[in-house]
C-alpha cells in the first residue's frame, strides 16, 4: 500500500519542479545532495545471469539504480545474457516500453555495459559512464615504493600497465579529450613530470627541476598543465604550457601549495595550501592573481579539491586525526558535506559519480561514489595497492 | 595518431546513430559494439626523451641566488647529472620531523651542523636532501609536505654557510618509509630528511 502511494508522489514533484520553479529547483538539488536523500531509481531485472548479471547490477547500482523485487519497481528491464545480450525497458507504471535491443560485437562486459548506459540514459534521463575509463597509480609492493600508472574501465576491469619503470610515480591526470596523461615520476632519479601519449606510447619532459615537480593537472582544453613545483625554494604553484614552455609562477610562498585543479571554464585553479596555521582550499585566475580562499565551515585540513565538470562542486577530502573523509561543497565555498570516508575524489564526466582511495589496512583500493543517493561500490582491487584516480573527461 | 583517434570517434557515433534509430522502434535493433577496448588503451611505451628541449630551465649560478618569499631557489639539474651518490655516508645524520611539520628542531639541529662541516671541507661534492613523510595525510599533500622538509633543510645549511648550489632537494612524499608500520612508532621513523652525498664520477 505504502509502496504503491510513491509512485505519484514521485510524479507529482517531478511535475511540479518543470515548472516555473527553477529556484526552487536548484535549491531542492543541493539539498538532496547534502542529505544523501535523492532515492534510488527502483528497477527489476530478469533473465539475466553470471556476469552479466553482475556487471549490469554494478553499473546500475553506482548510476544511482537499486535492484528491487517486481513489485516495488519503477522501471523493467527483461532480457536475456545467454547467446546474444538482450534488454527490453518497460515503465512499471505505465507499461510503455522505453527500448528493446539486442547487442553484439565487443566483449560481453562491453555489451552490458552499453545497455547499462541505455537504460541510465532513458530511465533517468542522463549519460551514462559505465564505458568511461580512469587512470590510477598501482604501488606494486616492490622495496622502495616503487608503482605504475595503469588505465581501466571506469570499474577497475580491463586495467593496462601505462608504465613498466619499476620506480616511484603519482598523481596521473588525463588530457581532456585526447588519449594521453601527464604524471610524476622518479624514472631519472628525481621527481619529474612527463606527458605519455597513450596511442604511440611517446614520452616527453613537461618539467624537470631541482626541488619536486609534483601533482600535475592538465587544463579542460588540454593545453596547459597546472603543477606544483619546488624550484624557487618551497613548494609553489605554476602554469606552463603542456609541452613545459611558457612556463609561470603564480604563488610565491614558505607554504606548500599542493594538489591544483582547473574549473571547468580553465579561470581559476583551485588548490590546497595554509593561511597562517590552518589549511585551506584557495583559488587563483589560471593567468595569475589574488588568492582567495574558498570558505568551508564545518570540516578542517582540506587537501585534494576536484572541481566538478558542470562547475557547480568542489569535491575534496578532509582529514580529521587519522580520518579522511571525501566531501563536497559548492564552487564559491559554504558548508561542507560529509559523504563517506575516503581520500582523494575524482569526478566522472556526469558531475554525479565520483572515484576515490579507500584504506584498507596497508592496501588501498579505488571506490566509486553516486553522490546524491550515496550509493557506494568498490572497483576491482587485484592490482595491488591502487590510489590517485583520474576519470577520463 | 590522430587520424585513428577520429576513425574511432567516426565509428562511434555510427554506432551511436545506430542505437539511438533502434531506440525509436519498439522491435529489437541490434546496437553494434567496437570489439576491443572503449576509449583509449595504450599500444606501447615509449622511452622518455630526456633532455635536449627541457623548458626554462632555472640556471640559478651561486651568486645571483636570493632569498624569495618563497625561500632560496634551486641550483640547476643538470650540474649534478652523472655524479655519484653515497646514501650511507651522512646515514647517520638523518634528520626526524613532527607530525605535519617541516621546523627543523633544536634536537635534530647538531646532526645537520655535522653534514655541514663535511660540506665545507669537499667544496667539489654536492649534497641532495631527500624529504620524506609519514602515511598520515593526503598522498600529494605529502609529496609537498616532503619537500618543504628537505627545503628546511636546506635553508638551514644555507644559513650555516654552505653556498646554494651545493645542495639540491627532492621530495619522496610517503612513498619510501623506513618502517611500513601503521603506529606512531613507524610513523616517527618515517618524517625525516636524509643527506646524500654526491661525489664526482
Amino acid at each position: 500500500m505504502k509502496l504503491s502511494l510513491r509512485f505519484p508522489l514521485v510524479t507529482t514533484l517531478v511535475l511540479l519542479l518543470g515548472g516555473p520553479l527553477q529556484a526552487a529547483e536548484e535549491r531542492l538539488t543541493i539539498t538532496d545532495w547534502a542529505t544523501g536523500r535523492e532515492a534510488p531509481i527502483r528497477i527489476t531485472l530478469s533473465g539475466y545471469s553470471g556476469e552479466a548479471l553482475n556487471v549490469l547490477q554494478f553499473d546500475l547500482e553506482v548510476a544511482g539504480f537499486k535492484v528491487v523485487p517486481e513489485a516495488e519497481a519503477q522501471w523493467l528491464l527483461q532480457g536475456s545474457s545467454q547467446g546474444q545480450l538482450q534488454g527490453r525497458l518497460t515503465d512499471a507504471i505505465n507499461k510503455s516500453v522505453k527500448f528493446s535491443k539486442a547487442y553484439s560485437g565487443g566483449s560481453l562486459r562491453n555489451q552490458v555495459h552499453t545497455l547499462a548506459d541505455e537504460v541510465v540514459e532513458a530511465a533517468a534521463g542522463r549519460k551514462g559512464i559505465a564505458r568511461t575509463r580512469i587512470a590510477f597509480k598501482v604501488k606494486t609492493g616492490e622495496a622502495g615504493g616503487a608503482g605504475e600508472i595503469y588505465v581501466s574501465d571506469y570499474d577497475g576491469f580491463n586495467a593496462v600497465a601505462v608504465t613498466q619503470d619499476r620506480t616511484i610515480v603519482a598523481a596521473p591526470s588525463w588530457i581532456p579529450g585526447r588519449r594521453g596523461l601527464v604524471y610524476m615520476t622518479h624514472k631519472f632519479n628525481n621527481p619529474d613530470i612527463v606527458y605519455h601519449d597513450l596511442g604511440t606510447g611517446e614520452r616527453k619532459v613537461v618539467a624537470r627541476y631541482a626541488g619536486s615537480s609534483m601533482s600535475p593537472a592538465v587544463s579542460p582544453d588540454g593545453r596547459r598543465v597546472a603543477m606544483i613545483l619546488g624550484k624557487s625554494g618551497n613548494p609553489d604553484l605554476y602554469v606552463a604550457n603542456l609541452d613545459g614552455t611558457g612556463l609561470k609562477q603564480l604563488t610565491q610562498t614558505r607554504e606548500d601549495e599542493s594538489s591544483p585543479c582547473w574549473s571547468p571554464d580553465g579561470k581559476f585553479i583551485c588548490f590546497a595550501t595554509r593561511q597562517g596555521a590552518r589549511r585551506v582550499l584557495a583559488r587563483i585566475p589560471a593567468d595569475g592573481g589574488t588568492v582567495e580562499r574558498i570558505p568551508i565551515s564545518n570540516v578542517g585540513n582540506p587537501t585534494e579539491p576536484d572541481w566538478s565538470p558542470d562547475g557547480k562542486w568542489i569535491a575534496f577530502t578532509s582529514q580529521a586525526g587519522n580520518n579522511f573523509d571525501i566531501c563536497v561543497i559548492p564552487a564559491r565555498g559554504g558548508e561542507a558535506r560529509i559523504l563517506v570516508g575516503g581520500e582523494d575524489p575524482a569526478w566522472a564526466p556526469n558531475s554525479r559519480t565520483l572515484v576515490f582511495t579507500k584504506r584498507l589496512g596497508s592496501r588501498r583500493v579505488l571506490s566509486l561514489l553516486d553522490v546524491p543517493t550515496r550509493q557506494n561500490k568498490d572497483a576491482r582491487g587485484n592490482l595491488g595497492s591502487c590510489s590517485q584516480p583520474s576519470w577520463a573527461r | 595518431m590522430k587520424r585513428r583517434f577520429l576513425v574511432n570517434v567516426t565509428m562511434l557515433a555510427l554506432a551511436l546513430t545506430v542505437g539511438s534509430v533502434g531506440c525509436k522502434k519498439p522491435e529489437k535493433g541490434v546496437t553494434p559494439i567496437q570489439s576491443g577496448r572503449t576509449g583509449s588503451a595504450p599500444t606501447r611505451t615509449a622511452p622518455v626523451t630526456q633532455g635536449g628541449t627541457l623548458p626554462g630551465g632555472a640556471g640559478t649560478d651561486a651568486t645571483t641566488v636570493r632569498e624569495t618569499a618563497s625561500g632560496f631557489p634551486e641550483g640547476d639539474l643538470s650540474l649534478i647529472e652523472g655524479m655519484v651518490p653515497d646514501t650511507n655516508y651522512f646515514a647517520a645524520q638523518t634528520v626526524y620531523f613532527d607530525f605535519d611539520s617541516s621546523l627543523v628542531k633544536a634536537s635534530e639541529q647538531g646532526k645537520a651542523q655535522s653534514v655541514g662541516n663535511e660540506m665545507k671541507a669537499k667544496p667539489q661534492a654536492k649534497l641532495m636532501i631527500d624529504g620524506h613523510c609519514d602515511e598520515r595525510g593526503t598522498e600529494e599533500y605529502n609529496r609537498a609536505l616532503g619537500q618543504r622538509r628537505a627545503a628546511a633543510l636546506r635553508e638551514f645549511l644555507i644559513r650555516y654557510g654552505l653556498s646554494p648550489d651545493q645542495i639540491y632537494t627532492r621530495s619522496f612524499g610517503e612513498d619510501r618509509p623506513v618502517d611500513p608500520g601503521h603506529n606512531e612508532e613507524a610513523w616517527r621513523k618515517n618524517r625525516r630528511g636524509e643527506f646524500i652525498l654526491l661525489l664526482p664520477p
